[in-house]
């Protein structure tokens, strides 16, 4: 029919100008808010349980780090023993090593001091046999061999004791290893029940639709189409909620280093840095993030996908009903 | 058959004129050869039902509730698989049809349900279009004819309406404008006049009638008597499962 003859018959001009035609699947009825809430609030919690890992993850590496980048060397004073000459000797043997970036005598008010704790102010650290300490930095990507150091420092004579802080660095980096795999493992929980909810949300949100897939599929539509209608659909969902509740997660680790720089310095904002370091998940924090949203909405559309394929199989399938 | 006032008007749309002008061959659109089927493990619900389907024929589908008509119309629209016998539609055995077949083959095949089964939230101009529209035509290409359609079935000026504000007549009329929008060759209605009242029900039944002048094989599953009476067509009577058949 022509355009005139339109015309000629009456039709509505708004008819014959290109209008979008309804979705197929009605945006406001299949899914809903409701569905876009608990992607939100499930994606939400996974993202802050991976910024906790990672926050936990960055945080042990930095304990490891700082502890492997020093070592101690332990000088114990005998009678007749110029202690000074010795330390200063056995400072000069270690810097001497591949692999030591500083070396720092503790001088006697230094180890007084941090002998305070137990002995009391005014204690005449020359009454008592207490070792005195060389402090030597390490570089933590290339460390010194510990072997031949204690080899040369062995070499001088002068009793000195080299502790390289493996024992604690080893317990530090096994508590750490296990901190992260605890953290790993209740993130894995974390997304299994993200994914369930999620699945269990949509095939919810998806039981009205069915008198759309039924209608479609008697008008002679492909499952690959009204398969890809309700997967786009559900995509979009997904992607809002999964936004959403990214968004507000990358929201709450801004707020707490925002509330940790604001209170530095203060009590409570020192004991937090001390057990967690800065609240800062870094790039890869972000990236999981949005990996952790970008899985949610894929989760969505697969869900609706494979609701629709099934219910379609049962369509054709004849089943213990009479009609 | 004497041609119809809107055949001689020359009022059917060019929709339905233009594919129903082309020749066809004389073999049956669907032929039933002893066909029984069940559901589950239950009893059989039809039994030994043979039959063919002319191609341009007319015919009713009747019989008491429960005798089996919605689930012979199933099987006619290949929603169903019998348990037995042969079941060929349009030269194809239906056993041997893989899913990905079927929508190429119902889209030949033009059912109006008994509850219409629209779509609440598209406007009747997009519950008709539907069938073209998955089939991934621009509706600029489709426009024109679903109109044209529209207003053959009376629907011109409610095309932009949703369906729950159309009448049951009117929604009827739509369902039928959906059915034979892809130029069906076999149309199945399911008590088309159940929810209608006996004026609105003959409009339907000539509609159907000239549907078929066009060359459209027509069932009409109904147990209304007196619409039956109303045209001198082939009777088919499902009865305790089985089928008789009076030309």
């Amino acid at each position: 029919m022509t355009d005139a003859a339109l015309s000629s018959s009456g039709i509505n001009a708004s008819v014959r100008t290109s209008r979008a035609p309804a979705p197929i699947v009605p945006p406001a009825r299949i899914g809903g808010n409701a569905l876009v809430a608990v992607i939100a609030i499930m994606t939400f919690l996974s993202c802050l349980t991976l910024g906790a890992v990672t926050l936990v993850r960055d945080t042990a590496g930095q304990w490891e780090t700082q502890i492997a980048r020093e070592a101690t060397i332990q000088i114990q004073p005998r009678e007749g023993f110029d202690i000074e000459d010795a330390l200063t000797r056995t400072a000069l043997t270690a810097s001497a090593v591949k692999g030591v970036t500083g070396v720092r005598v503790v001088d006697p008010d230094a180890t007084a001091r941090l002998l305070e704790p137990w002995l009391g102010k005014g204690v005449d650290l020359n009454a008592l046999p207490v070792p005195r300490l060389v402090i030597v930095t390490i570089d933590p990507v290339n460390p010194p061999d510990f072997a031949e150091m204690r080899a040369a420092l062995d070499a001088q004579g002068l009793g000195a004791r080299l502790d390289d802080h493996r024992t604690w660095v080893d317990r530090l980096v096994g508590m750490a290893h296990s901190t992260v795999i605890a953290g790993l493992a209740v993130l894995a929980l974390m997304l299994a029940a993200t994914a369930l909810s999620v699945a269990f949300a949509t095939r919810g949100a998806m039981s009205g639709a069915g008198h759309i897939i039924e209608v479609l599929h008697f008008v002679g539509a492909e499952a690959r189409f009204i398969a890809g209608e309700f997967r786009r659909h559900f995509l979009w969902i997904g992607l809002k909620g999964a936004g959403a509740g990214g968004i507000a997660a990358v929201l709450a680790f801004l707020g707490f280093g925002i509330w940790t720089k604001v209170n530095m310095a203060t009590p409570g904002a020192d004991q937090s840095a001390a057990l967690f370091g800065q609240f800062h998940i870094g790039a890869s924090g972000y990236a999981g993030v949005a990996l952790v949203a970008l899985v949610v909405a894929g989760i969505t559309a697969l869900t609706s996908h494979f609701t629709v394929v099934a219910f379609l199989s049962d369509i054709d399938v004849p089943r213990n009903e009479q009609s | 058959m004497v041609p119809s006032s809107a055949e001689r008007m020359g009022l059917f749309p060019g929709v339905l004129r233009k594919t129903f002008s082309t020749a066809k061959v004389a073999s049956p659109v669907i032929r039933f050869e002893n066909v029984g089927l069940r559901y589950g493990m239950g009893p059989e619900v039809l039994r030994d039902i043979s039959f063919d389907l002319p191609q341009r024929s007319f015919q009713f589908l009747s019989g008491p509730s429960g005798a089996g008509k919605t689930t012979l119309l199933r099987l006619l629209f290949l929603s169903l698989k019998p348990t037995r016998g042969l079941v060929s539609i349009f030269g194809k055995d239906r056993l041997s049809l893989s899913r990905t077949e079927l929508p190429s083959l119902r889209r030949r095949i033009g059912v109006v349900f008994q509850d219409f089964r629209l779509l609440d939230h598209m406007s009747t101009f997009d519950n008709v279009a539907l069938p073209l529209r998955v089939r991934g035509r621009e509706e600029s290409s489709y426009r024109a004819d679903v109109i044209e359609l529209l207003k053959w079935v009376g629907l011109g000026e409610r095309m932009h309406a949703p369906p729950p504000v159309l009448s049951g007549g009117e929604k009827q009329r739509a369902a039928i404008a959906r059915a034979l929008i892809e130029q069906p060759d076999i149309l199945l209605a399911d008590e088309p006049t159940g929810n209608v009242d006996p004026p609105l029900a003959r409009r339907l039944l000539r509609l159907f009638i000239e549907m078929n002048r066009l060359g459209t094989a027509v069932v009409i599953a109904t147990h209304d008597q007196h619409l039956m009476e109303q045209v001198d067509a082939r009777r088919m009577i499902l009865s305790g499962g089985r089928l008789d058949i009076h030309d």
